[in-house]
């Protein structure tokens, strides 16, 4: 599979945030998979303790045994321990977030995320 | 479905996007936190916060004192505060001493002095070696220390977050605290590397 990603702005007012020349976050989702986990935290949700323990979980089943094929992502990890910690909590299922993705996944090309769940008069 | 094995065809983004919807319509999270949470940690805190701390403490000797005996504390006199900096310990390198820092089990780092931790501090290679091997990758960093330089590990796999103090570099008699800042670095307060006078 071939992906075209834009060019990145690396030098004017629309570069990208950079910490000692690494980008924070590789890409958008890892951002939003961080900003989850902290907003469960900061409403009480979630303890980040038991956040992290999950992650822990999660890094070392991954190096104990890499799956094959498969490249190393710790927010990859990250997300998988979020959505360990809020089935736990019963909160949301895995089986919840399998129907939403393939749901997300069938959208068209082009889609409008804003659009999502509202009607359109015209 | 588990989440370690990912259905062909739905990427992580896509999953990701599922997971905030879901939370979002069950009131577990809301938008606007969620992208304040990722501008903090892409704008507001970083190493440049570190720096600060490291540049007050080598032009002021009270200062120092403090930090070094109380690290939450003297950091949040900056205004330095926040999760994963609840426990700070400031760990001064000296000619006899050179201290760095690592979290064998995950990434834990201190956030509201160092930002959230680069890609090679979460990486296994560095996690596993700097415990087994400390001069060899301290060495990769360009790091040469003499056989007689004290070398301590330390393990940030318990609520205690590490800051690494580096030494002042000579030549540096004459340069404001700001000055001072901008040669300190992200590697230098993790120990990987020292701090060079420009």
């Amino acid at each position: 599979m071939t992906v075209t990603l834009p060019e990145l702005d690396v030098d004017g007012p629309a570069a990208p945030p950079r910490s000692n020349g690494e980008l924070v976050f590789a890409e958008p989702w890892e951002g939003r998979a961080f900003g989850l986990v902290m907003t469960l935290v900061d409403g009480g949700v979630l303890a980040y303790e038991d956040f992290r323990q999950a992650l822990v979980q999660r890094i070392t089943a991954w190096e104990a045994a890499p799956p094959a094929g498969e490249t190393w992502s710790y927010y990859r990890c990250w997300l998988q321990a979020l959505e360990q910690v809020l089935a736990e909590r019963a909160l949301v299922t895995p089986d919840d977030v399998d129907a939403r993705a393939r749901a997300f996944a069938q959208r068209p090309a082009g889609h409008d995320h804003a659009d999502h769940g509202h009607d359109h008069d015209h | 479905m588990t989440p370690e094995t990912l259905e062909p065809g739905i990427d992580l983004a896509t999953r990701t996007e599922a997971l905030e919807s879901l939370m979002l319509e069950r009131g577990l999270a809301d938008p606007g936190t969620i992208s304040t949470f990722i501008g903090i940690y892409e704008t507001k805190v970083g190493p440049m916060n570190g720096a600060k701390v490291v540049a007050r403490a080598w032009t002021d000797p009270a200062y120092k004192e403090r930090l070094l005996a109380d690290g939450t504390a003297a950091i949040a006199e900056l205004g330095f505060k926040g999760p994963q900096g609840e426990h700070m310990v400031v760990l001064e390198n000296t000619p006899q001493v050179h201290n760095v820092v690592v979290c064998t089990l995950c990434s834990c780092y201190p956030w509201p002095v160092l930002g959230l931790p680069p890609a090679w501090y979460k990486d296994s290679a560095y996690r596993s070696r700097v415990v087994r091997e400390p001069r060899a990758v301290l060495a990769e960093w360009g790091t040469e220390l003499a056989p007689d330089v004290e070398v301590r590990v330390h393990d940030s796999s318990s609520e205690v977050r590490y800051l690494v103090l580096p030494e002042r570099p000579a030549g540096t008699d004459d340069l404001s605290a700001d000055e001072l800042a901008a040669l300190v670095t992200r590697d230098a307060m993790v120990g990987v590397t020292k701090v060079a006078a420009g």
